[in-house]
């Protein structure tokens, strides 16, 4: 079973809590996808004056564990301090730690990364780094104290799928014993089960469920794909072939003349 | 029968309305010292655009905004039924072909076409999708005609009444439209902040709600006419009205800037917040708690939803009628 921090995790699909049509809808979604752990962003603006308490009162009440992250912060600072909240509002030590260097791409600037993921792990927070596949941010990460790694796999919402597979399956290889969980750019659910097939421990989704005409249906089809993915990958796949390989020996076939 | 209708926003002079039009004695208690105040429905963009909604909504909203052209043409002269233009930059052509995939009763139009409603735009955009029926209201004027209105039909509107929730009142029947302010009875009540702008923009001529598309910050232009513009609105899980944010006004000034340059050019007249009062489902409800009627979870489909509203809770109050379809 996947372990996060020390906690087992049946479900190896987490979901976002963002962009949904209602709250409903995010409630019908988290259920139908089985999942055990949903992050949820906090708005500074928000958490000034506990304005967004409705909203995180809905999260709570699905019942299962929250990760809070710092989506939207773009210096180390901000992180910390988006973090310090969070702790404060969900009770919880673990934190999806995003700190955006691009704004195109929304992608990571790993060096900030780097250093928010110092501080907080000596605060005591159970960081997920949302990274790149940089093997050396990677490693830094894990000295810093991370013992989870969230890469990409392509930007966030893009729906891209994994872009970068000799990266990934580099990272994979090298961190054997670090939980790596699929962040961002998963679009369709053959994106996750082929992210599960090469080995990954988790995927975590958000737009491509919350931005699907039927957002509940789409989390049921990513179980299931999960899973599939999963299972595909403890069964062993075959290893592509350069030739064609008969699967019924054609010894002994008639000869049709 | 005597109603007392609590809330003078758009639910609330909705009610009124349809109330006193079918012959009840109509008094509406309002909180602020006028019409607008703190209400959302002052800062509402009052787009009728039932098929436009109809991506984030299901179909039963489009049917309640469907009935509300005709009421609005006749309580409200100012209905501008010019549709609405959706539209979206180059790169963000996938957000257009998934708008018009869970949308229905619009045409595509070409870069011709949209120069052709809007010459303004011309050259611009090269793809854009119009909904011909849709139509838009100032909903300031509109509120004052439905004030107006309830007077002529001898209802009275007192300002700067807080009334008890649910308490005594003196109607027969009492129907609450206090939005946020029902929390206490409604508790899955939770509000949706919006932040809005009217810009003056005089070089500009649009005539008819733009949508832009954008994966991170859709906008919308209302025209309010005189060139005035109100530019909208944001979409957060908060209950404070406070203040716009720095990145809020960033976005919907940069956004209206690449649907027009113009727009660098407009004067800012107004700075608005607003919190929208939701349910978890996002949709419009009549909740009867004790002896009294509550209208309210109208979200960002208050102008869109509330004559179809007032019409449920009248045939409510006065024949007993029950729509299932927003009667909880």
């Amino acid at each position: 079973m996947l372990t996060l921090y020390d906690v087992p995790v049946r479900s190896r699909l987490l979901l976002g809590t963002a962009r949904y049509p209602s709250p409903a809808i995010l409630t019908e979604a988290v259920k139908a996808s089985g999942a055990e752990v949903v992050t949820v962003s906090l708005r500074r603006e928000a958490a000034g004056e506990r304005a967004g308490q409705a909203f995180w009162s809905i999260v709570r009440d699905l019942g299962v564990r929250v990760l809070p992250n710092t989506a939207g912060c773009h210096t180390v600072k901000e992180a910390v301090t988006t973090a310090h909240m969070a702790r404060e509002v969900f009770g919880t030590s673990w934190v999806k730690l995003e700190v955006i260097g691009e704004e195109d791409t929304l992608q990571p600037d790993v060096f900030a990364l780097v250093e928010a993921a110092r501080i907080l792990c000596a605060e005591g927070f159970e960081v997920f780094p949302y990274t790149t596949e940089d093997l050396i941010a990677a490693e830094r990460l894990c000295a810093a104290g991370c013992r989870v790694l969230m890469p990409w796999g392509s930007p966030i919402g893009s729906g891209h799928g994994l872009n970068n597979l000799f990266g990934l399956k580099a990272l994979r290889a090298r961190f054997p014993g670090v939980p790596l969980v699929i962040d961002a750019g998963v679009g369709v659910p053959s994106h996750a089960a082929q992210a599960l097939e090469l080995g990954f421990d988790a995927v975590l989704i958000n737009t491509a469920v919350s931005q699907a005409a039927d957002p509940a249906r789409m989390a049921a089809a990513f179980a299931q794909a999960v899973a599939a993915g999963r299972e595909a990958f403890l069964a062993g796949p075959m290893e592509p072939r350069e030739m064609a390989v008969p699967s019924t020996p054609a010894v002994g076939t008639a000869l049709l003349r | 029968m005597r109603a007392t209708v609590i809330g003078a926003g758009v639910a609330g002079l909705a009610c009124a309305v349809e109330l006193a039009e079918r012959g009840a004695a109509v008094e509406v208690l309002e909180r602020n010292a006028s019409l607008g105040g703190t209400g959302c429905s002052w800062f509402a963009g009052g787009m009728l655009a039932p098929w436009c909604e109809r991506v984030s909504a299901p179909p039963h909203i489009v049917a309640l905004g469907d009935e509300g052209f005709a009421w609005w043409a006749e309580r409200y002269p100012g209905m501008v039924r010019r549709g609405t233009l959706v539209l979206a930059h180059a790169r963000d052509l996938g957000e257009l072909k998934q708008f018009a995939r869970r949308t229905e009763h619009y045409e595509w139009l070409d870069a011709e076409g949209i120069a052709g409603l809007e010459p303004d735009l011309a050259g611009r955009f090269e793809h854009g999708l119009y909904f011909k029926e849709e139509a838009h209201i100032d909903p300031r004027a509109a509120l004052e005609a439905l004030a107006e209105r309830v007077r002529r039909f001898g209802g009275t509107i007192h300002f700067g009444i807080e009334a008890g929730h649910g308490a005594t009142q003196q109607g027969e029947c009492v129907i609450d439209c206090t939005g946020l302010g029902a929390r206490a009875v409604l508790t899955d009540l939770r509000g949706v902040k919006g932040e809005m702008l009217h810009v003056q923009a005089p070089d500009l001529t649009l005539t008819r709600t733009i949508r832009v598309l954008h994966p991170r910050t859709p906008v919308y232009v209302v025209p309010r006419g005189g060139g005035r513009y109100m530019i909208g609105a944001t979409m957060i899980e908060s209950d404070q009205a406070s203040r716009i944010s720095a990145r809020a006004m960033l976005e919907l000034l940069g956004a209206a800037y690449a649907l027009h340059p113009a727009f660098g050019e407009a004067e800012i007249v107004e700075i608005g917040t607003g919190v929208r009062p939701a349910f978890p489902d996002n949709l419009p409800r009549l909740t009867r708690r004790g002896g009294t009627l509550y209208v309210n979870g109208l979200f960002r489909h208050g102008f869109l939803a509330a004559p179809a509203l007032a019409r449920r809770a009248a045939e409510f109050v006065l024949e007993g009628r029950e729509d299932p379809q927003v009667m909880h």
